[in-house]
């Protein structure tokens, strides 16, 4: 029980802070890529207030089965990006994960992988998931490695949900049960 | 051209109409296998006041990401079931959908595979979706029959997702594209 449960060897994840990530937001919106990486909404620029309010609304009023974090760099403080568990509260133990490293120049550092570590962690240990689902992209080559490397494995491929950049993208399904998560840790 | 989508041979998709309906819908939910072949959320019995809270919050919170149907009989009008299409996300043509034949004595007739072509047509021709998916359970074998007779593939294993009596069971995620729905309509209709 030593070591602080939401800190990795890189990153620590920390409260979301409505200013802060509404700034930080504005920011990364407007990279579309991230953007579309990220998830099947339409990819518009977000103004820092829109951002913020919309922010606090779902601070606000929060909801029981999401637990959102940022991303924070161990070596500097410095926020990169955000994470988080959806739909964490039904009878069956399975929950959504999600993740975006928005700060480009981090991309490729290992950083998403350790905060992907931590999160299970904490869905494992803390929240008692039997499993931890994720969807991930067709483009997205990148983030499927890096969670193919933390554990998750593919469940299926759902054919040309994605309509992007004038051509249709499948959408993968993956997903890591308890005893894989557990069997990982002694192997790292 | 048919475009005659709300009526089929035996059924018809109508709307939620709160005072005809809620008592219906009450009985349903009163039944937890048939709440478990519709959702993964706990069965839970509901009032038919609280079927209405729950249907107008539906109707003023998600109106273009929800489209809910209930199902009549054609002879009588009498609500039987419901069907519904969510997750609608129209960037990209595609959406998730979910159907039901609420009361025990109308199962077995049919009115399922009927209601899932209504839908199949609905959001093909209606909508102009691209892609569309069902979800259920390994252990609903009915229902996974009814799908891939209708030309879906199971196309996500989601294992150990559901616990259900005292054991862990696979989610299954059923597609089915525009282009094999309407081969497989052509060559239904030569």
């Amino acid at each position: 029980m030593s070591k602080s449960l939401l800190t990795g060897r890189l990153v620590r994840l920390v409260a979301v802070e409505p200013d802060q990530r509404g700034e930080l937001d504005a920011k990364w919106s407007r990279d579309s890529e991230y953007l579309q990486l990220l998830n099947f909404d339409v990819a518009v620029p977000r103004g820092t207030k829109q951002s913020q309010e919309w922010t606090r609304r779902r601070l606000e009023k929060p909801s029981p089965d999401h637990y959102p974090f940022m991303i924070q760099r161990l070596e500097d403080d410095q926020i990169i990006g955000e994470t988080g568990l959806a739909d964490t509260l039904n009878p069956h133990g399975d929950c959504w994960f999600y993740i975006g490293i928005g700060e480009r120049a981090m991309w490729g550092r290992g950083y998403g992988s350790d905060a992907t570590r931590v999160i299970l962690r904490f869905a494992f240990q803390e929240l008692n998931m039997h499993r931890v689902s994720l969807g991930v992209f067709e483009y997205n080559a990148r983030a499927k490695h890096s969670y193919e490397k933390v554990g998750f494995v593919e469940e299926g491929r759902q054919r040309a949900v994605l309509h992007r950049n004038g051509r249709r993208w499948d959408g993968f399904v993956m997903g890591i049960l308890r005893d894989e998560w557990e069997k990982h840790q002694h192997e790292e | 051209m048919n475009s005659e989508l709300f009526e089929g041979k035996n059924i018809r998709f109508g709307a939620f109409d709160p005072e005809r309906d809620a008592e219906a819908f009450s009985k349903w939910t009163h039944d937890t296998e048939y709440m478990r072949s519709i959702q993964f959320e706990p069965a839970r019995p509901l009032s038919p006041f609280q079927i209405k809270k729950q249907l107008e919050e539906w109707q003023k919170e998600e109106h273009e990401k929800l489209f809910f149907f209930v199902i009549r009989t054609r002879t009588d009008d009498r609500a039987i079931g419901e069907a519904r299409i969510y997750w609608v996300q129209w960037n990209h043509g595609t959406a998730m959908g979910q159907l039901g034949i609420g009361s025990p004595d109308d199962r077995d007739k049919g009115y399922d595979g009927e209601a899932l072509d209504m839908l199949l047509q609905y959001v093909f021709e209606e909508m102009n979706l691209h892609h569309f998916a069902i979800n259920t359970v390994e252990n609903n074998t009915a229902r996974q029959q009814l799908l891939e007779c209708h030309g879906f593939q199971c196309e996500v294993r989601r294992r150990q997702a559901i616990f259900r009596d005292g054991r862990y069971w696979d989610g299954l995620i059923y597609g089915i594209l525009v282009e094999e729905w309407s081969a497989r309509r052509s060559g239904l209709h030569e």
